[in-house]
């Protein structure tokens, strides 16, 4: 058992640590007399109390982490619309160049506003950005069904990618109100690219659906890693496909749809990789 | 239950006679009658005002709230939809009122005996034959929801609860975007929810709670919370 030697080796990372733990130092020193009435069975228990005084609910992830994190979504999902609306190729339909210069708008207002939020500590951008994904969407931006399916995948992946640092927001007001503004505004932009893909006969909805055995619905087998979990039905402990519906109980199609899925930021930081996020 | 004809009249006689004189009687026994009186009206909803209760539980039940007053809403819609529907219009407008159902069901049984009752709500300001009256609540509706999570997120203590919060607004952002673009396409996150910096409507339970209201025959409060109606 080093667990004397822990507190020594955090002390050598993190000088105020006794101070974090409790504001008299001298109370820290009492833990040998602590230790010693507490059976040895329960001191893993004292010891998770302790770092979790100490470093409280962010203590691997840290606020501006987590907003870096979303800028650098954020640089992606603008570059991409800036690219797509400028790119003649694509002869975007005029009904939809609204839909998508709007959306266009807003990534790169949350750039703006997120960089205004970070400032000296904001990343930068990429140099450039591969929307090709190493070639897995080689007409990203000659053919507008591949630049829509590839706007869905952004947005579907950028609501998830929010949605999984909130917890690393918890209790803070102006920061996690924010993310959830930005988070709400991504899912409003995913539903209207799929509402756009159904208008040109993909059999998608506004909405992520899927089956047992199938969490990605678009259709496109290359971003099965973005929708992976999509499918649970399991929340907060309970089946949502044996709880009560308008008939009968709820099908396992609207206990999907009834709730999107966060992803960490390890999986989207992977996910993100080869379109030349680093 | 037989004790309730005995406050009944513990009552009418405490009306009858003055406070002062009623409590001069004894301060234990004025204060079980006191206790037991107001006990009654909180249960009995007498003025048709629940609330919401306080903590985690609390903005739960705030949710739930909202969410028995949008599931009943799509339940009538799918019932007896507006003139000239289309199929699409009628598979996902099922959709949404199949999702809203779940989330209403989720919180109730989260909630548990922690839940506040079913509401009874007020639709009569609503033409449900009519696609623009039902279009237009809908759309009311979807985005104060919206607002609404998004305004009670940071309130939340629990990461668990927090996030099953977020995995229904992007849920609800989603029927928004799809409802507003039934009524005018493109109009999925204009400026009239989306601002300057893209971010969307963040509204305070003080400020979602009278809009709610008045499609709620049964008033919801937050005073337990700490928020005014």
């Amino acid at each position: 058992m080093n667990f004397f030697n822990i507190i020594s080796e955090i002390e050598k990372v993190d000088p105020e640590f006794q101070d974090r733990v409790s504001p008299r130092r001298a109370a820290i020193k009492n833990i040998t007399s602590f230790g010693s009435k507490v059976a040895v069975a329960a001191l893993p228990f004292a010891v998770s109390v302790l770092f979790k005084k100490a470093y409280g609910q962010t203590a691997t992830v840290g606020v501006n982490d987590v907003l870096n994190y979303a800028l650098k979504l954020e640089y992606l999902e603008a570059a991409f619309y800036n690219q797509g609306v400028a790119a003649t190729a694509l002869n975007i339909p005029a009904a939809d160049k609204a839909y998508l210069t709007t959306a266009q708008g807003h990534e790169n207002q949350h750039v703006a506003f997120l960089q205004g939020i970070l400032g000296s500590a904001a990343v930068k951008p990429a140099a450039s950005y591969d929307f090709t994904a190493k070639g897995t969407f080689p007409t990203v931006f000659t053919n507008y069904d591949t630049f829509l399916a590839v706007a869905q995948a952004l947005e579907d992946t950028g609501v998830r990618a929010y949605k999984g640092q909130a917890p690393n927001l918890l209790g803070n007001q102006t920061v996690l109100s924010a993310a959830l503004a930005i988070h709400s505004v991504e899912a409003r932009h995913a539903s209207a690219v799929r509402q756009i893909r159904r208008s040109r006969g993909v059999n998608i909805k506004p909405w992520i659906s899927g089956s047992a055995s199938m969490a990605n619905d678009t259709g496109i087998s290359a971003v099965d890693g973005n929708y992976a979990g999509e499918n649970n039905v399991m929340q907060g402990g309970l089946d949502v496909t044996k709880l009560p519906a308008v008939s009968g109980t709820t099908s396992i199609t609207a206990a999907i749809e009834s709730f999107d899925e966060p992803l960490t930021m390890a999986q989207v930081v992977a996910l993100v990789a080869p379109f030349g996020v680093s | 239950m037989e004790t309730l004809p005995q406050e009944e009249t513990l009552r009418e006689n405490m009306a009858r006679r003055s406070f002062l004189r009623y409590a001069g009687i004894g301060v234990a026994a004025g204060t079980i009658a006191m206790a037991s009186a107001c006990k009654k009206d909180k249960n009995n909803n007498s003025s048709n005002v629940i609330d919401i209760g306080s903590g985690d539980v609390g903005i739960l039940n705030y949710a739930y709230a909202l969410e028995q007053l949008e599931a009943a809403f799509y339940v009538r819609v799918a019932a007896s939809p507006y003139a000239n529907i289309t199929a699409t219009e009628t598979a996902l407008l099922t959709d949404i009122r199949d999702h809203e159902v779940a989330h209403r069901e989720f919180f109730k049984a989260a909630l548990g005996g922690n839940a506040i009752m079913g509401l009874t709500v007020d639709f009569t300001a609503i033409n449900f034959a009519d696609r623009t009256s039902v279009l237009n609540t809908a759309k009311a509706f979807e985005d104060l929801g919206v607002a609404a999570y998004n305004g009670a997120g940071y309130l939340i203590k629990d990461a668990g609860y927090l996030t099953l919060a977020g995995k229904i607004v992007s849920v609800e952002a989603r029927h928004a975007a799809y409802i507003r673009n039934l009524i005018s396409p493109g109009s999925y996150a204009d400026n009239t929810v989306v601002d300057n910096n893209g971010l969307d409507k963040v509204m305070p339970i003080a400020q979602v709670l009278p809009t709610a209201n008045m499609f709620l025959s049964t008033k919801v409060s937050a005073n337990n919370y700490g928020y005014n109606i």
